[in-house]
């Protein structure tokens, strides 16, 4: 038996990890230098979470994916170039600040009422996918308050795995601590799924699927509600860049012999 | 005022407080002292009153969940847990460790009381107002925070503080523990067991002293214009069994699986460390066959001591970053030092 899903799924654009981050303080708080113009990519753990929603989809006929991300709209709109090549689905783009200095709780605030505002979507066939950590704010939080203002009470993070059984329920694999796979398994939907990595390889480009996306994308786009991202309360005694540059010894010219011994030394062996 | 909540869980014995959790108390102690702010312990566990006779003298109080649906990890019950233990403290600073378990539902429970949530915490300062650091960018920035909003709730990764000195366990019965009613939901989700690798395969160990990284040098083509991928998985297996190192990997030796490229067969996602993987804590770490930030930067953030084996003296991301850097080929570094630590062994 087959189950319809309406998978939302919540990604971040972050900056491009080759990038150099130079934190500033501004009028509005911290920010990253120049973060208009570097250039941005999927957050990765979000974008697993993407590519496995497209697999669930595409094995369950009548379900759906959306694609909910929040980010300035000119960002947002150079990523979805991209990731719109990869696999089929409807954008609800939020206009606002994405950096990792903002309120999770704001966050959540305005991704949770953009979720609701989806007019075709059934919240008892909910699978609300992202990933369980971003790469910008890594607080692993955003994606729990977003279940709890929808009111789900089954919640995973970190997970790698999801199988589905024929009578609705799945079974869930989650990271704990020690390299082992928690397993539970879920009545059904609704729950809240935060991914790790995942299983599947990233999608290579598909024009086709690029050419349906952009149909709904690009008029989703401009019409990308504009959202204000509140404090509440936070603020920042300090940003900076780690200061642990060390002395690096760099050894030459020793032979394998005296290296290893050297090493077992200071491993603690001899 | 402030007053402080150390919410802590027991490990898979149902009884005994993780390190984690000890540390968290730890953390709780010292900002209480400096506040001047009452402290309680909020413990969650199948048998909650022998977990809670190892702290009983480190709070002024001590409240406890307890019974079988909390042996298992799961939201819905350890939300209401934990939602229970923090509406009976009334804490305005709600601290606990940053485990899979509280990870989990610690957002969660901070929403339903209206506070807010910080995790990853490395280090908690008092100076008038309680102030947090955490790192952002995947451990690129470090950010020191402050928060009107309370209850506050902060996650503290491991090695914050050093962990309680557990005390010999008064009998349960002498134990001062509150216990705490806990309205559960309807169980929907039923935890069914963990999946490990095989004894032998298991080559992530969170308590091994030393981080052992290998990089995508591993099964590159090597001076004969050969690739060795089978004598690679022979000496880090080798190594990681005679030193009992955890074992780290780079994304690009991971992600060459996928690609139809040599890889090791014992490398998963979960070893990888760096921007899309794990932020390890080890006192030690030696490199091996990596070349780029992912592990030098990222993924050795809070590696103590840093030692580097690269072929490539010109090798930019290991300087300023590790202690020493041997220009050698790791094949046969490796190979000698097993040999070392084989006869150490015997």
């Amino acid at each position: 038996m087959s189950t319809s899903f309406h998978i939302v799924v919540c990604a971040g654009i972050v900056p491009d990890p080759l990038q150099t981050l130079e934190p500033i303080t501004g009028p509005n708080g911290p920010g990253l230098k120049n973060e208009m113009v570097l250039p941005a990519v999927l957050d990765s753990w979000a974008a697993s979470a993407l590519y496995e929603a497209a697999n669930l989809v595409a094995k369950n006929p009548g379900s759906r994916l959306w694609l909910v991300s929040l980010g300035p709209k000119a960002k947002l709109q150079q990523v979805m170039m991209t990731i719109a090549q990869k696999v089929p689905f409807e954008l609800v783009p939020v206009d606002g600040p994405g950096g990792g200095f903002t309120d999770a709780r704001a966050a959540a605030a305005v991704l949770a009422d953009a979720i609701k505002a989806i007019p075709t979507l059934d919240k008892a066939n909910l699978l609300l996918f992202g990933g369980w950590e971003s790469a910008t704010r890594g607080a692993g939080v955003t994606l729990q308050l977003i279940g709890e203002r929808l009111g789900i009470m089954d919640q995973f993070q970190g997970v790698d795995q999801i199988e589905l059984r024929a009578d609705g329920s799945f079974e869930v694999l989650e990271r704990v601590e020690g390299g082992k796979h928690q397993v539970s398994v879920c009545a059904g939907t609704p729950a809240v799924l935060g991914w790790a990595t995942g299983s599947l390889p990233e999608p290579r480009h598909n024009p086709q699927i690029g050419m349906a996306n952009m149909r709904t994308l690009m008029p989703a786009l401009q019409k990308a509600r504009p959202a204000e991202l509140h404090s509440n309360g936070l603020h920042y005694a300090s940003v900076s860049l780690p200061k642990q540059q060390r002395t690096t010894r760099v050894v030459k010219d020793l032979p394998a012999e005296d290296i290893a011994a050297e090493l077992a030394v200071w491993i603690g062996a001899e | 005022m402030e007053s402080i909540l150390v919410l802590a869980h027991v490990d898979e014995s149902g009884s005994t407080l993780t390190r984690n959790s000890l540390e968290a108390v730890v953390a709780g102690k010292e900002l209480a002292a400096k506040l001047g702010a009452p402290l309680t312990v909020g413990i969650i566990a199948v048998d909650a009153a022998t977990a809670a006779a190892t702290v009983v003298s480190a709070a002024a109080r001590i409240l406890a969940v307890s019974g079988e649906a909390f042996a298992q990890a799961r939201y819905s019950t350890d939300s209401a847990a934990c939602e229970a233990l923090c509406r009976a403290a009334q804490a305005t600073l709600v601290l606990g460790p940053s485990s899979s378990r509280f990870a989990r539902v610690a957002a969660g429970v901070a929403h339903r009381l209206g506070g807010a949530i910080d995790t990853h915490i490395t280090a908690i300062a008092s100076d008038g107002s309680v102030q947090a650091t955490r790192w952002f960018y995947r451990q690129r920035v470090e950010a020191m925070l402050i928060r009107d909003q309370r209850p506050w709730f902060l996650l503290l990764e491991s090695g914050t503080c050093a962990p309680y000195a557990a005390e010999a366990a008064a009998s349960a019965e002498q134990v001062p523990v509150e216990r705490i009613a806990v309205e559960l939901p309807p169980a929907r989700t039923t935890v069914t067991g963990f999946r490990v690798p095989a004894k032998d395969a298991q080559t992530i160990r969170p308590d091994a002293n030393l981080l052992f990284v290998a990089g995508a040098g591993w099964t590159k083509k090597q001076p004969d214009g050969q690739v060795h991928g089978g004598e690679a998985a022979q000496l880090i297996l080798g190594f990681l069994r005679a030193s009992g190192a955890s074992l780290g990997s780079s994304k690009s030796l991971v992600d060459q699986g996928g690609d139809g490229q040599p890889v090791l067969p014992f490398l998963t996602h979960m070893n990888q460390i760096g921007q899309t993987g794990a932020t390890p804590r080890h006192a030690k770490g030696l490199s091996t066959c990596c070349h780029g930030e992912e592990p030098h930067v990222v993924g050795w953030r809070f590696i103590g001591e840093r030692r580097a084996i690269s072929l490539d003296p010109n090798c930019g991301w290991t300087r300023g970053k590790a202690d020493v850097v041997y220009i050698a080929d790791a094949f046969k570094v490796i190979s000698k030092l097993n040999e070392l630590l084989a006869a150490h062994v015997k």
